[in-house]
């Protein structure tokens, strides 16, 4: 019993091992700014833009507290809940289309193709251009005038009718084909490696079994690729809460505020409306739409399921 | 000792050209970019380097709204130019309250701005707590109807002498194929477009009612709510627009694809720049034609306070230059505007401008929405009608409950 007990105390007052603390000591030294930054930088201006949003700074932060003043008026505001709605249809779209393209692509690419190098490049060309770019020539291709619906006219359909960003209920989809359009590509090349990590020899012990190849992909291969499937859902979704430049590219708003997003109403109301804590509402109700999203998720994926891969 | 003289001489190559000259270099930032805007710049330059100065132009490109953040966080940020345009109005307000702008007075006593500056309200404008704190530089009035002659002549329907008219000629300008008034999306224009409406149907005492006095009671009343149902109109006779910058939208007037346009001043130096002439080509109607009136917004300069002596004194000079006749004149005959004092000869000016000028002389002025309300409720206002011209669905009544409300938390 009692030699139990020494026996146990030599081992932790072993002289030989490093303490918790020093261990990786020059790992954890070189990650210090990065710790700095992460804390000041991040945190520190997360809570102080929370702090100021319940402040009525104007041009200038100012610790005036006004209470929830500045949260009342966010949600009385039509434009606010125009920008909420347009970025639910925007977001639930969006990443189910450039999920379904983007494997359906990855996978057609899989089934060893010639060329397949040349249509890599030419569909993951978009990604190399920004939103803004993006943006303008796609306000082009869909202007009634010069693009798409004039090019049809002119072949002879007259009565053909696409005029999505001029229309102020479907103005938003005309923005969705644009971003599917420049994101797709990235999707459909994380797919496509996470296809070539599959193991050959499942699919010979598939096609041994008979089992038909729609039936592998999507009970066999789309289990195995979860990893790659987390990875691009985090991908797309923070492109997607933080779109701003796409929609200012294309429509800048308009019709009137139909396509309007939340990030370009707080930088509106920070900077052209020369309010801040209403800009400062705005990012903090962001904020915690993300929250809510992100932090059951990665309570499910970092807590209990270190066991899955 | 070859070397000393060699580090003598590179030294003597450095120092001279810094004694030689006692240029500063004044870097002054501006949202002037297009064509006319451009030239008329170019004689501010002209005669601010004519006072042994250099201007280092700061152009912005886009509207005043993408220039103006970018031109606040550069003096918040503690990154000042040495001078900026703003439009004189609130929009430079808490700037000067925090201490971070110079103070004019001396050089506006100096050079009797007092006297020289036509309206007064102008300068009334800059002045915050008695001490001024910029030099206006032109005066640019929104209340015009642009009307193409010749897209009236083709819908066989003479050219209107007001608001109505346009309106009732609306039909025959659509079975022509013509739009009869062209809108641009970007939002600032239909609200300027409707603060417009309001001051021509409603007049000049609601208006200050409303913008001035933030009276919720008359902003829901029944002289508002003609002007609602005009903007009604306005909104269903502007459909089929399709553009978004005001100039497309004044370039369908120019070409007749549109019968008009309610737009600033500054259109006019795209009609000039196309070669059209005042009263032949295409009309104005000051005010709609109904209240002959005009709001004397405009443009101003601003003067961060700089640590810089040699700056501050370019600062002194450029303020002398802005307000100086010759400057004046040469700025505003290119930029379509009007100058800002009284005792200067605009002989070159056309109709349009002309009559600009007389209703000045007459005293028929009033304070601009960008004078009365803070940017805040600007955009507030920007956001309703942005969405009432653009959708068919609110009706006016709707709009003006909304409108009531901005004006009763109106600042």
């Amino acid at each position: 019993m009692t030699g139990q007990v020494t026996g146990r105390a030599t081992v932790r007052a072993h002289p030989g091992r490093p303490s918790r603390l020093t261990r990786n000591l020059s790992a954890k030294i070189a990650s210090i700014p990065m710790m700095l930054t992460a804390v000041v930088v991040f945190l520190g201006g997360t809570l102080w833009t929370v702090l100021y949003s319940f402040t009525s700074s104007k041009l200038l932060p100012r610790l005036k507290f006004v209470g929830l003043d500045q949260y009342e008026r966010l949600w009385a505001a039509p434009r606010w809940l125009v920008s909420i709605e347009n970025l639910a249809i925007y977001g639930v779209f969006s990443l189910i289309f450039s999920m379904v393209i983007g494997f359906m692509l990855a996978a057609l690419m899989d089934q060893k193709i010639r060329f397949e190098n040349t249509f890599r490049t030419i569909f993951l060309y978009p990604f190399a251009l920004s939103f803004i770019v993006t943006g303008l020539v796609w306000q082009w291709l869909l202007n009634p005038e010069h693009g798409i619906q004039s090019v049809v006219r002119a072949m002879g359909w007259t009565g053909f009718d696409f005029n999505p960003l001029y229309d102020s209920s479907i103005v938003i989809y005309g923005i969705l084909i644009a971003a599917l359009w420049q994101g797709t590509g990235l999707v459909m090349c994380l797919m496509l490696a996470g296809l070539r990590g599959i193991d050959e020899d499942i699919w010979k012990a598939s096609r041994v079994d008979g089992i038909p190849m729609w039936k592998t992909y999507l009970f066999v291969v789309i289990p195995m690729m979860r990893p790659v499937f987390v990875t691009t859902l985090v991908i797309i979704a923070s492109g997607i809460v933080r779109v701003y430049d796409l929609v200012v590219a294309q429509t800048s708003g308009g019709p009137g505020i139909a396509s309007e997003v939340p990030a370009k109403y707080v930088y509106d109301y920070m900077f052209q409306a020369q309010n801040l804590g209403q800009g400062f509402a705005a990012s903090t109700m962001m904020l915690i739409t993300v929250a809510i999203i992100i932090v059951p998720w990665a309570y499910l994926e970092f807590s209990g399921g270190r066991k899955r891969v | 000792m070859k070397i000393r003289s060699a580090i003598a001489a590179l030294a003597a190559t450095v120092a001279l050209p810094v004694a030689a000259s006692y240029a500063t270099d004044l870097e002054v930032t501006h949202w002037w970019t297009s064509g006319g805007e451009a030239a008329a710049v170019a004689e501010l330059a002209k005669a601010f380097d004519a006072t042994g100065n250099k201007w280092v132009d700061g152009a912005i490109a886009g509207a005043g709204s993408t220039a103006r953040p970018i031109m606040v966080s550069r003096i918040t940020g503690g990154d000042p130019m040495g001078a900026t345009q703003f439009n004189h109005g609130r929009q430079a307000e808490e700037l000067v309250q925090e201490g971070l702008m110079r103070d004019l007075t001396d050089v506006a006593e100096r050079g009797n701005w007092k006297d020289v500056i036509r309206p007064a309200s102008l300068l009334d404008s800059c002045t915050i707590d008695g001490k001024i704190y910029c030099a206006p530089i032109n005066i640019h009035s929104w209340q015009w109807l642009w009307l193409s002659n010749a897209a009236f002549e083709k819908a066989g329907v003479p050219v209107p002498k007001n608001w109505d008219e346009l309106v009732a000629a609306a039909p025959a300008l659509e079975k022509a194929g013509i739009v009869p008034l062209a809108v641009g999306g970007q939002a600032w224009q239909a609200n300027g477009a409707f603060d417009v409406l309001m001051l021509a149907l409603a007049g000049k005492d609601v208006f200050l009612q409303v913008f001035g006095e933030k009276n919720a009671e008359v902003a829901a009343g029944p002289e508002m709510a003609k002007v609602f149902k005009a903007a009604d109109d306005a909104r269903r006779i502007s459909r089929g627009t399709n553009v978004q910058d005001w100039n497309q939208a004044t370039n369908m007037v120019i070409t007749g694809k549109a019968g008009g346009q309610i737009m600033g001043d500054w259109a006019q130096g795209e009609f000039q720049l196309a070669g059209l002439k005042a009263g032949e080509d295409y009309s104005c109607l000051p005010g709609l034609g109904v209240t002959e009136m005009i709001a004397t917004g405009g443009d101003a300069f601003y003067f961060p306070l700089l640590e810089d002596e040699a700056k501050s004194k370019a600062q002194e000079a450029l303020a002398e230059t802005l307000v100086d006749p010759k400057a004046q004149v040469a700025f505003n005959l290119k930029k379509g505007s009007l100058p800002v004092r009284g005792d200067v000869d605009l002989g070159a000016a056309n109709d349009c401008m002309k009559k600009g000028l007389d209703i000045l002389a007459k005293g028929n002025v009033i304070q601009w929405t960008d004078q009365l309300l803070s940017a805040d409720s600007q955009k507030q206002k920007e956001d309703l009608f942005s969405e009432f011209f653009a959708s068919g669905l609110m009706s006016p009544e709707d709009a003006q409950k909304r409108f009531a409300e901005i004006i009763a938390t109106a600042d």
